[in-house]
């Protein structure tokens, strides 16, 4: 719940952020940490979540969708393709040992030449969306986002949204997460458009 | 909070004359925040069997998964069409096999069987079954929805009426329960074919 993530659909591809904040109880552990994670060439999650679970979560699925591709002579799934793989994941792990991961999972796919957004939350729940946000922060930006979104957003327009949504909860939100990492996802790939904090450093 | 009602619901079959229509709301949230406004819980498993399935979202998808996989299992094996009876037996059963851990769903199974009858059942969550000739409700607002039906239906309704008649009792029924609503989808299916409607409610 204390994570933030969010992501939003834009002409073209979808840009997921996420806070950088590692923490329990009164420690923070590490304020620089990536929480959107990369799955394939055009595709990463953005997850909330025990940082264990993260990485066990997005490490397996990744892991599963390069074995895919040297399986399948380099064909990629789609990008509903691997929200549906996910899904079943935790749909198959929640009666056994559930991840408790809630994601938001944005990909490109060349085939329509456009983003698109899917939220799952940790009871193996799906939906594609056009904008959407995990944990507490959803109660500050979806006003937000449902004010502002408008259909043909351009990069630009989507980033000035999702600042927007990072000041508000940097006003209102009851946690301090001063660094918030934002990443897009487009026809060139998966690439980090800023950080608050470098994810590299020691 | 029940595990039942975490994401909200609303769903209703009823019988017409020689037709059936289901209908259900386009909800899903997260106990009180609305996450989407376009969340399908009824699903068209053959042109003239159709099943809604209300509860928990993770369970509405792996069901709807899993009645897919059982579905093209026995269409293999028996080179025909599963019957509505038998479709709603089959999810009694799959549901049954799940008693002390169950999936937290409580279906509707709506279809015209091969005589072009309308076939309706509901059960619980462990496949109890109940067959009535008038209509189902599932969901969250289940109290509004039967007494809404009640009052509304009438037998041997031609599908323009049906229609009229299924739209008006969902409408009402989620507009007085905050778990579900933000607008509808009905489906009325006669032997000549499906008609489906999107329905504009109070999005809220």
């Amino acid at each position: 719940m204390a994570d933030s993530v969010f992501g939003i659909e834009f002409d073209g591809g979808v840009i997921i952020a996420a806070d950088q904040t590692n923490a329990r109880s009164i420690l923070t552990y590490q304020s620089n940490l990536d929480k959107v994670v990369q799955l394939s060439s055009h595709s990463a999650m953005g997850v909330a979540g025990p940082n264990s679970d993260l990485v066990n979560f997005s490490e397996y699925i990744s892991k599963n969708f390069a074995l895919y591709q040297l399986s399948n002579d380099g064909i990629q799934l789609s990008t509903a393709a691997q929200a549906n793989f996910c899904r079943n994941e935790l749909a198959a792990a929640l009666r056994k040992g559930p991840y408790q991961v809630n994601i938001l999972l944005g990909g490109y796919d060349k085939k329509t030449s456009s983003g698109s957004l899917y939220w799952m939350d940790y009871l193996a729940a799906l939906t594609k969306l056009k904008y959407g946000a995990q944990g507490y922060a959803s109660n500050f930006c979806l006003s937000i986002m449902d004010r502002d979104y408008k259909e043909g957003l351009t990069q630009d327009e989507a980033v000035q949204i999702v600042e927007k949504c990072i000041q508000e909860l940097k006003v209102r939100f009851l946690l301090n997460q001063s660094n918030f990492l934002i990443k897009v996802i487009d026809k060139d790939g998966v690439r980090v458009v800023k950080f608050g904090a470098d994810p590299a450093d020691n | 909070m029940s595990i039942l009602e975490y994401n909200g619901a609303a769903i209703i079959g009823m019988a017409g004359k020689n037709c059936v229509g289901i209908a259900s709301d386009n909800r899903l949230g997260a106990q009180i925040q609305t996450v989407a406004t376009d969340f399908k819980k009824v699903f068209s498993m053959d042109d003239k069997l159709y099943v809604g399935l209300a509860g928990l979202a993770s369970d509405v998808q792996t069901m709807h998964n899993l009645l897919k996989f059982r579905q093209n299992l026995y269409e293999l094996r028996e080179e025909r069409s599963v019957s509505p009876k038998v479709f709603s037996n089959l999810l009694s059963s799959l549901l049954y096999e799940k008693r002390f851990g169950p999936y937290f769903i409580e279906p509707v199974v709506a279809g015209l069987d091969e005589k072009n009858e309308p076939f309706l059942s509901a059960m619980d969550l462990i496949g109890a079954p109940s067959y009535h000739e008038d209509f189902v409700v599932s969901g969250t607002a289940t109290a509004n929805m039967l007494g809404m039906c009640e009052t509304l239906y009438k037998p041997d309704m031609e599908p323009e009426e049906l229609f009229e008649t299924l739209s008006q009792a969902l409408l009402a029924s989620v507009d007085r329960d905050s778990l579900s609503g933000w607008g509808a989808v009905v489906h009325i299916v006669t032997k000549d074919g499906v008609i489906t409607r999107e329905l504009k409610g109070r999005q809220d």
